[in-house]
């Protein structure tokens, strides 16, 4: 199937549910957090480390990326702000350790991804990596950010995605976190417009409350049902519940396998609209169910469904 | 490089090692204290000194007090202390001193 086999092949499109943040001066957290398999860590240079450790944690960092072996878990630094004097260095540093994508926070406007993507371009030529070789993703955290949204999205051929991070988005709009979602519609929406738009990948704002599971999960089922492709988290604890929740089930891979297929012989007799199981199937559901199979074989799953 | 005052770098917890570095007179003096100082002295010793050297430290009395920490832990705190108690200013040479 054509559409399917990118998911893995093209690292800007490869299985992101779960993107775990870890703070990079910690040794005890990023020496096996991976172990616990979210699909990506982000080694955090920024605001998990105070101003004071900044240098300590972008050795801690560097040797990490050059020692640890992470297996099949891809590996973004968080830098600090533009607005900071830190991320040229935590660039350098990312990109020499090999790190397979940089997390931009605080991103507003497209020339913003420029900046980084121009330091990612010096750095990779000084430390003689693989030219593009180093992703990069943009965090959309404030009004401007959301209404920039498209331009973000569309300004760097290594931009795999963009996430929504609803800290300082909330202070911005004058509310706080609210079990149904409402105070992040806003946001959630127009950057998922953006994404699609732009066709790169989408993630939601971290949970923070780790004693409220079910609060959690809730959130997970309405990011899987708004489209997202996944959720930045903050603990190990949460991996288990978003994969279950964004790998499709037996029941959902087979319709769309029969979806394909009846596309396919249709396509082939030329009838446009036709019944799978009761429902009214045209050319439109073609690529979502090429999604799902792109994501059940990306979640290795695709096999026990057939 | 020189080592022209004090500096630590790395913590008390679990996983981790505190590095103390100061100016010496001549030849490095490591005191090394440890959680799993039996099995493990002579390893963390060497990744120590192994890392002064890459750095061209010549003179210092080093201080490790050791939590368990992996050889990457112990070389990124030895080298950030080092890097600290040099006054180092611009660009770390990622790749070049820093191994």
């Amino acid at each position: 199937m054509a559409g399917t086999c990118e998911v893995t092949s093209d690292p800007k499109k490869r299985l992101r549910r779960t993107m775990l943040f870890l703070n990079a001066q910690r040794p005890s957290l990023m020496k096996d957090a991976y172990i616990y398999g979210p699909d990506s860590v982000i080694l955090d240079l920024e605001d998990a480390v105070s101003e004071n450790q900044k240098d300590a944690a972008r050795f801690s960092l560097y040797n990490n990326l050059r020692s640890i072996d992470y297996g099949t878990v891809e590996r973004i630094v968080r830098i600090n702000g533009l607005d900071t004097p830190h991320w040229p260095e935590d660039v350098r540093a990312s990109v020499a350790g090999g790190a397979d994508g940089i997390r931009i926070p605080k991103c507003e406007r497209a020339c913003d991804v420029k900046r980084i993507e121009a330091a990612i371009e010096d750095a990779e030529r000084e430390f003689s990596r693989e030219p593009g070789c180093t992703l990069i993703m943009a965090a959309i955290e404030s009004p401007r950010g959301v209404l920039n949204a498209l331009d973000i999205c569309e300004s760097s051929e290594r931009l795999f995605g963009v996430a929504i991070s609803g800290g300082d988005f909330r202070a911005a709009m004058r509310t706080k976190y609210y079990p149904s979602g409402v105070e992040m519609a806003s946001a959630r929406g127009n950057v998922l417009l953006a994404a699609r738009a732009a066709g790169v990948q989408c993630f939601d704002t971290v949970f923070t409350n780790l004693d409220d599971m079910d609060g959690f999960r809730a959130e997970v089922i309405m990011n899987r049902e708004m489209g997202f492709d996944g959720k930045s988290i903050v603990n190990p604890r949460q991996i288990a519940i978003v994969h279950e929740i964004f790998t499709p089930t037996d029941k959902e891979i087979r319709e769309a396998l029969r979806v394909v297929r009846a596309l396919r012989q249709n396509a082939d007799e030329g009838v446009g609209v036709f019944l799978v199981d009761g429902k009214m199937i045209d050319a439109a559901f073609l690529s979502g169910a090429e999604h799902t199979i792109a994501l059940a074989r990306a979640s290795g799953v695709l096999g026990e469904a057939l | 490089m020189d080592i022209k005052r004090g500096a630590v770098s790395g913590t008390l917890e679990s996983s981790d090692v505190q590095v103390t570095i100061e100016p010496a007179a001549n030849g490095i003096w490591l005191e090394l204290s440890s959680s799993v100082m039996n099995q493990y002295s002579r390893q963390i010793r060497q990744v120590v000194l192994n890392t002064l050297s890459n750095l061209g430290v010549e003179r210092a009395n080093v201080t490790v007090v050791d939590r368990g920490a992996l050889d990457s832990t112990i070389k990124a705190r030895v080298e950030c202390a080092v890097f600290r108690a040099s006054e180092w200013e611009g660009a770390i040479p990622w790749q070049g001193l820093v191994k």
